[in-house]
């Protein structure tokens, strides 16, 4: 008869590499994906530079004692506006409306998406089949027309308010929800049949707690992906708006669409008061885009298609 | 699949019936009265308000108010201008077909442009070629149309004194006129549209490729093209064709802002006329025109399915 002390063989141990700290892991990802790497430091600098604006801009956005339309030189490096002010100050504020209302908006459309897709994916059957035509009827609308429709109704007063930047971004954020909703639902589908779901159930929590506690932390990684690939698109919808006058930029707190909205009738004469509102957009959009798409190789390569 | 296309016809008539709902109910919610917005002035006496509100109807009971309008609207009535007292579907009408025509010419320059990008992106994948499409079109996918149809108004006319015709013509009376106005507009709205689905056809034609009858396609000797096209492209279309579907309502809301940059005619313009002026009756008819041409689009991708892939058959 063996005894337990003669059957108990000691424990195999792996060799384990020394877990590397943070900084280095984040090195090793970004050698792997080096533009990714170069995306993502560029979204920091631009949220950076969202942040500190009033301090970074050269001169203040209602400053208006320079020529009129200079184009791009050493002083005025994107140029100077019909009215006499400096466009690359107006651009680095601008930052602050254009980032600001795309980060909310992707929050609120994150939280909405990642409920009705936790909801839809786990309870299945009437819950799943009620979500999944909610998001048909939201998926019916255009998303600029329903935005434009919506903050018609529901922002009459517009301007720069408080009020008018949660309303954009909660619209913005319905607009951008279902993708969210579908991908999360899916991955959720893809767990919950899994025994560790089923052993929190046989233990007895309540069904939210399953969700909250279960679900929610294994459909992290695609909801942190689909979040960050959405930030472009939201940027993009708040530009939209701007461009066409229903965003909260005025004439001191400007944003990137409106600044090319302004200066409509001066487009021919002064190519810059064009081309440098758009172009800031498109690296700020761009960046985020490179690394959504890296983060999403990284974080969970399946999103892939 | 007869009992599959009618549940499926089905609960596109019920998505169809809550979006109504939405809008109708959206547009009684405005802020302010709406006898302020027919007569275009702040002050109104209460008489005048009652009249108004006679006229129009809005003294009865919402609901009554709703099915009133649904059949008419199922009649082809969608009311009156609150503003301009013309009827709503007449106005829409004039404006279809310039929509119509900038919608179908940038979708097809993006499925022009986007199934070669992604295929030759997969067949190549991780090649030089591979990166540099990736790149590029990511890069389409940042630039917002209403920028690029800016930049193709302004450097044209910067460097060449280059512009499209002014006056917009229909495409019957002038052909030549009417694509030299709209082929600037229908490139700026194809750009993300051709990005997407190339990135898109890329991906869904990797997936393909390593399937085991492409396998057994180049084992028995067929040449590469037939392999890629006949065999691969097809196959590969389904969530291309999915995707499609989705961003033609991105198309619609496009046609918003190029139709106001480009001065053109268009449901796009009259939608931001109508929602400037606060005409709501307007509003109501063209978001609910935009709507029923989204969900019986994504209706018809649903069906197309089994056209494209045999394989499939719905239960």
């Amino acid at each position: 008869m063996t005894s337990i002390a003669e059957s108990a063989r000691p424990v195999p141990t792996i060799e384990l590499r020394p877990r590397q700290g943070p900084m280095k892991r984040l090195w090793r990802v970004a050698r792997k994906k080096p533009i990714g790497a170069i995306a993502g430091a560029i979204c920091i600098i631009f949220i950076l530079i969202a942040i500190f604006a009033s301090q970074l801009a050269p001169h203040a956005v209602d400053e208006q004692d320079f020529p009129r339309l200079q184009s791009p030189s050493f002083t005025f490096p994107m140029g100077t506006d019909n009215l006499f002010r400096d466009i690359f100050s107006r651009i680095i504020v601008g930052s602050r409306i254009s980032l600001g209302v795309g980060f909310a908006a992707v929050f609120v459309g994150t939280v909405i998406g990642a409920v009705l897709g936790i909801v839809a994916g786990y309870l299945g059957g009437w819950a799943d089949l009620i979500i999944g035509r909610l998001l048909d009827v939201m998926l019916g609308f255009p998303p600029l027309v329903f935005l434009i429709f919506f903050l018609s109704i529901f922002n009459n007063a517009g301007g720069y308010s408080l009020k008018s930047f949660l309303l954009i971004s909660v619209a913005i954020g319905v607009i951008i929800a279902p993708t969210t909703a579908r991908i999360v639902r899916g991955a959720v589908l893809s767990i919950r049949n899994l025994q560790y779901i089923e052993a929190a159930h046989s233990i007895g929590n309540s069904t939210p707690r399953i969700m909250m506690r279960h679900v929610l932390p294994n459909v992290v990684a695609p909801i942190i992906v689909i979040a960050s690939i959405q930030i472009g698109n939201a940027i993009l919808a708040e530009a939209a708006l701007s461009f066409l006058g229903l965003g909260i930029a005025n004439a001191n707190h400007p944003s990137w669409g409106a600044l090319l909205q302004d200066t409509r009738a001066f487009w021919q004469q002064a190519w810059w008061t064009a081309f440098m509102p758009g172009l800031a957009i498109s690296v700020a959009v761009l960046s985020f885009n490179l690394f959504g798409d890296a983060l999403r190789d990284v974080l969970d390569p399946r999103l892939r298609q | 699949m007869a009992p599959y296309v009618v549940k499926r016809v089905l609960f596109s008539l019920l998505v169809l019936g809550v979006i109504s709902i939405i809008v109708f109910s959206a547009v009684r919610v405005i802020p302010g009265d709406v006898c302020h917005i027919v007569l275009q002035t702040p002050d109104v006496t209460a008489a005048q308000c009652k009249v108004i509100n006679s006229e129009l109807g809005i003294d009865q009971p919402v609901v009554t108010q709703y099915f009133k309008y649904m059949g008419g609207v199922l009649r082809g009535d969608f009311g009156k201008s609150l503003i301009t007292k013309r009827d709503v579907f007449g106005e829409m009408q004039d404006r279809i077909p310039l929509t119509l025509e900038l919608t179908l010419l940038s979708t097809a320059l993006a499925l022009v442009l986007a199934i070669p990008i992604g295929v030759i992106s997969a067949i190549k994948q991780d090649s030089a070629w591979d990166y540099a499409l990736r790149f590029m079109v990511i890069g389409w996918l940042s630039i917002p149309a209403f920028w690029l149809g800016t930049m193709l108004i302004v450097f044209p006319s910067t460097w060449w004194n280059y512009g499209p015709p002014v006056g917009y013509v229909n495409i019957w009376e002038d052909p030549f006129k009417n694509i030299q106005q709209l082929y600037l507009p229908a490139i700026s709205l194809a750009l993300a549209l051709c990005a997407s689905l190339a990135r898109i056809t890329r991906s869904s034609m990797l997936e393909v490729l390593r399937q085991d009858y492409i396998r057994t396609a180049r084992a028995k000797g067929l040449g590469s093209n037939v392999v890629v096209i006949r065999h691969a492209l097809r196959n590969a279309m389904i969530p291309v064709v999915t995707l499609f579907g989705l961003q033609v309502g991105v198309l619609f809301g496009g046609t918003v802002v190029l139709e106001s940059i480009f001065s053109l005619p268009g449901l796009g313009g009259l939608t931001l006329a109508a929602v400037r002026s606060k005409d709501y009756s307007q509003v109501q008819g063209l978001v609910l025109l935009f709507a029923t041409v989204l969900v019986f689009l994504n209706l018809l991708v649903d069906l197309s399915y089994a056209w494209i892939d045999p394989r499939i058959r719905y239960s």
